[in-house]
């Protein structure tokens, strides 16, 4: 056994590993992302980057019916894209095992939503085991295999941030020889018609009785009593942990590691032995609702604790000991916030630029250019979910008045075009819409961390793959208006927007320019402002680039920071940007 | 080796390399033998953004996250972040600063100030604080982006690990063409 400290999402990858997965299948979503780039990382594996999550489970799926060992992970709203397969997959069930690692967010670090992904597993019926540290993210990825095949259930691996993102101590097991199984045609299994999905809805009944003894016997869910404890604690994952920083040994906890289906008996024991017994889970009621149910009585839950946001030892302390005062210093009061900011040199700078200047409407979506809604851009309407921006957009443009449908834009990141963007823009062209989509092609998937995706042709691996050509893809929809442009080449991409916003059919941008922070994106030198042609009109402050300050009067270009990216340069009506001079 | 946990809070400006930092201070302790877990938030959403990482390590570390007024030691990599996460800071804990500044949107575009007194400030919380300037040194080392290595180096100098873990869980966290910069970087840090 070897000792290794590894991120929660690695551990995943690692127990995925030893459990002999050949197929990994996933779309990027923080905090799940690194999941699936630990798995690339073993030459066993197949990995690929899908197009969205349905997608990816989809494949996961068929690898599995295939008789291989297969894994998808995803975001919490990823689980949203891929539910229809996943609730159907329910029934089906599995040939070789088949678990999804899916990662909450809760406090909503780095996602559009907070959501709790248990009641997804609990409402389709199938196995659930949430970790609380990595060896546990590895130990139990490991063994959900073996109980995805011998429960004929996909098998979840639910994460929260705080797990998939931290560190810890990992007891590296030896992997397994998993014999892939034989392919073997089951109708009755596979093809969910009324006939057969009545059968395999009897099945799941059945299946989840079983697992139901499992919940309660076996080795997921634990008590830890302490003698001296006068106070009991149900609680699950990470908070876990919170709770014994905590108390310590002055409560005893059952701790949960299967959370669907959770423990009838179990919990009944536990209950029984003390007075009060509190509940500790972040996000919903979801525990507390089950124990409820079953006719447990005495106890707190969220009465005691808030229902939204991330929980830690300091909180559970405070809410339940009564003499706990810690010592902090006080918080300064107003200092300037620091939200994160387009990079220098990001290629959707100027595009944003433009669209305030001509005062559009944009219905906006998920990526890097989000942050094009933020002080001084302010340049989006509305970010809902990946792909929303185009058919928001449509939605926009069919109803407004005619003198302001033209004024509307859906700006959309290339790998977010792919996941969802596509139906939406068929949706304009079929039924008549004449919005304009901005697809913002920055060859990567930069948001989440630059992973690559089916428009910049490369795989997972950094090697060479088809590249869809987005211009012939919007044509082959029937957008006959489609044009790239360059967004360093201001003058143009200005005009290009103005005239295709104003045109009475659908239109396509296609604003191109590679992310600076790619390392085969070329940069050019850093740019100077010569003060004395400069007339202080801070017009290029307006653009909000992190390496523009105004320093004692003087406008300054951080020679760092700055890529010679241009886009202050285009602006400037006074020449007083330029490449710095050669000593 | 019995003791409640050691407490290391490293905050800075997304980009600013406090994850590689934390790569090399959980490889340094978890080699000495100690337990760790350390937490932060990934993904470019936190570029130019304030960062936090923390870090623990003891005989049995529960939590990955430290409680406020908990920090042993905050390793801050711009001055403005430092004032942010003072609150997490022991009563007379250590400051590390680098005393490089990056302004944030916000001040750049005039809706906030920047702090003018922020050392002081930190000075009348605890008497132990150390500025030091990171990139002044880095570029002595040779290369501006090594500022985490050398404030990895002025760390290190503080705690019971010894040297020999902290080089070899440098080496071990950085590419290899890198190695014989960032040594040197570390080592620039710690003779300080
Ligand atoms: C359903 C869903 N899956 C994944 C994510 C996480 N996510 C947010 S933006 C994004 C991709 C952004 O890439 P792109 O559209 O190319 O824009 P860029 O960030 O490169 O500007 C991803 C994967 C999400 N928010 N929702």
């Amino acid at each position: 056994m070897m000792k290794k400290i590894l991120l929660g999402n690695e551990a995943v990858a690692r127990g995925a590993y030893e459990a002999g997965v050949v197929f990994a299948s996933s779309y990027p979503g923080t905090p799940s992302t690194e999941i699936t780039e630990a798995l690339a990382l073993y030459p066993s594996i197949f990995c690929e980057w899908a197009p969205n999550e349905k997608v990816a489970v989809e494949a996961a799926l068929g690898a599995s019916m295939a008789g291989a060992r297969a894994l998808s992970a995803m975001k919490h709203v990823g689980l949203n894209v891929a539910a229809d397969p996943l609730f159907t997959a329910a029934y089906s069930g599995v040939n070789g095992g088949l678990v999804l690692a899916v990662a909450d967010d809760p406090r909503i670090h780095s996602s559009q939503n907070e959501q709790d992904s248990r009641n997804y597993f609990y409402a389709s019926k199938i196995i659930a085991l949430e970790p609380a540290d990595s060896e546990e993210c590895r130990l139990f990825t490991r063994n959900a295999y073996s109980l995805s095949e011998e429960y004929d259930t996909p098998v979840a691996i639910r994460l929260v941030t705080r797990i998939s993102h931290s560190q810890s101590i990992v007891q590296c097991e030896k992997p397994q020889v998993y014999e892939q199984k034989k392919y073997r045609k089951d109708m009755s299994k596979y093809v969910m018609l009324p006939v057969n999905a009545r059968t395999r809805r009897s099945f799941i009944t059945k299946r989840m009785t079983r697992a139901q003894k499992l919940a309660d016997n076996g080795p997921y869910n634990k008590e830890i009593i302490h003698k001296d404890a006068k106070i009991g604690v149900i609680t699950a994952g990470v908070l876990y942990q919170y709770a014994r920083e905590a108390l310590g040994t002055q409560a005893s906890y059952l701790k949960i590691g299967m959370i669907s289906p959770l423990p009838r008996q179990m919990m009944t024991d536990f209950c029984q032995k003390y007075q009060k017994v509190y509940i500790i889970e972040e996000l919903d009621p979801y525990i507390e609702t089950f124990a409820r149910s079953i006719g447990i009585t005495n106890i707190i839950g969220q009465k005691l604790f808030p229902r939204e946001g991330e929980f830690s030892a300091g909180l559970i302390a405070e809410k339940i000991l009564k003499n706990y005062r810690p010592f902090n210093y006080q918080p300064e009061k107003d200092l300037p916030p620091r939200p994160p900011v387009l990079c220098p040199g990001c290629s959707h700078r100027p595009l944003f630029y433009a669209l305030k200047r001509q005062r559009l409407i944009v219905t906006g979506d998920i990526g890097c250019y989000t942050l094009g809604a933020l002080p001084p851009l302010l340049a989006m309407d509305s970010t809902i979910c990946m792909g929303a921006s185009v058919s928001m957009g449509h939605g926009v443009n069919k109803v407004l008045p005619n003198d302001k449908k033209q004024k509307v834009v859906s700006v959309i990141g290339d790998s977010t075009f792919i996941h969802s963007g596509i139906t939406g823009l068929i949706d304009i062209v079929y039924n008549g819409g004449t919005s304009t989509v901005i697809i913002l092609d920055n060859s990567t998937t930069g948001m989440t961390g630059h992973q690559t995706n089916p428009a910049c042709g490369q795989d997972i691996y950094g090697k060479p793959a088809p590249a869809v050509n987005l211009e012939a893809l919007c044509r082959a929809i029937g957008v006959r208006r489609v044009i790239t442009v360059n967004p360093f080449d201001y003058k143009h991409m200005y005009d290009v927007i103005a005239a295709e916003a104003a045109a009475s059919e659908p239109s396509v941008v296609i604003v191109k320019a590679p992310c600076k922070l790619l390392h085969n994106t070329t940069k050019d030198p850093p740019r100077e402002v010569e003060q004395t042609l400069c007339q202080k009109c801070r017009l290029c402050m307006s653009i909000g680039c992190p390496s523009i300050s105004v320093q004692e009067g003087q406008t300054l270009i951080d020679q760092v920071a700055c890529t010679g990216c241009q886009a202050c340069q285009n602006l400037c009506r006074f020449g007083a940007i330029k490449e710095k001079e050669p000593l | 080796m019995k003791e409640s946990p050691i407490s290391i809070l490293i905050c800075g400006v997304g980009g600013q390399g406090t994850i590689l930092a934390r790569k090399i201070i959980c490889e340094a302790f978890f080699n000495s033998g100690y337990d760790v877990k350390a937490s932060e938030v990934h993904g470019m959403a936190q570029r130019g953004g304030s960062v936090v990482t923390h870090f623990r390590a003891g005989e049995d570390v529960a939590s990955p996250l430290i409680e406020d007024g908990q920090a042993d030691i905050i390793l801050a990599f711009e001055p403005l972040e430092a004032l942010r996460f003072l609150p997490k800071l022991k009563r007379h804990g250590q400051v590390i600063v680098n005393s490089q500044k990056i302004m944030p949107t916000s001040v750049l575009i005039g809706e906030f100030t920047y702090p003018t007194d922020i050392f002081n400030k930190i000075q009348t919380a605890t008497d132990k604080i150390k500025i030091i300037d990171a990139l002044d040194i880095a570029t002595k080392a040779g290369n501006t982006k090594v500022v985490n290595v050398v404030l990895i180096g002025v760390l290190a100098k503080m705690l019971s690990v010894s040297k020999e873990l902290w080089l070899k869980a440098v080496a071990a966290s950085v590419p290899l063409k890198y190695q014989e910069l960032n040594i040197k970087a570390f080592e620039l840090g710690y003779n300080i």
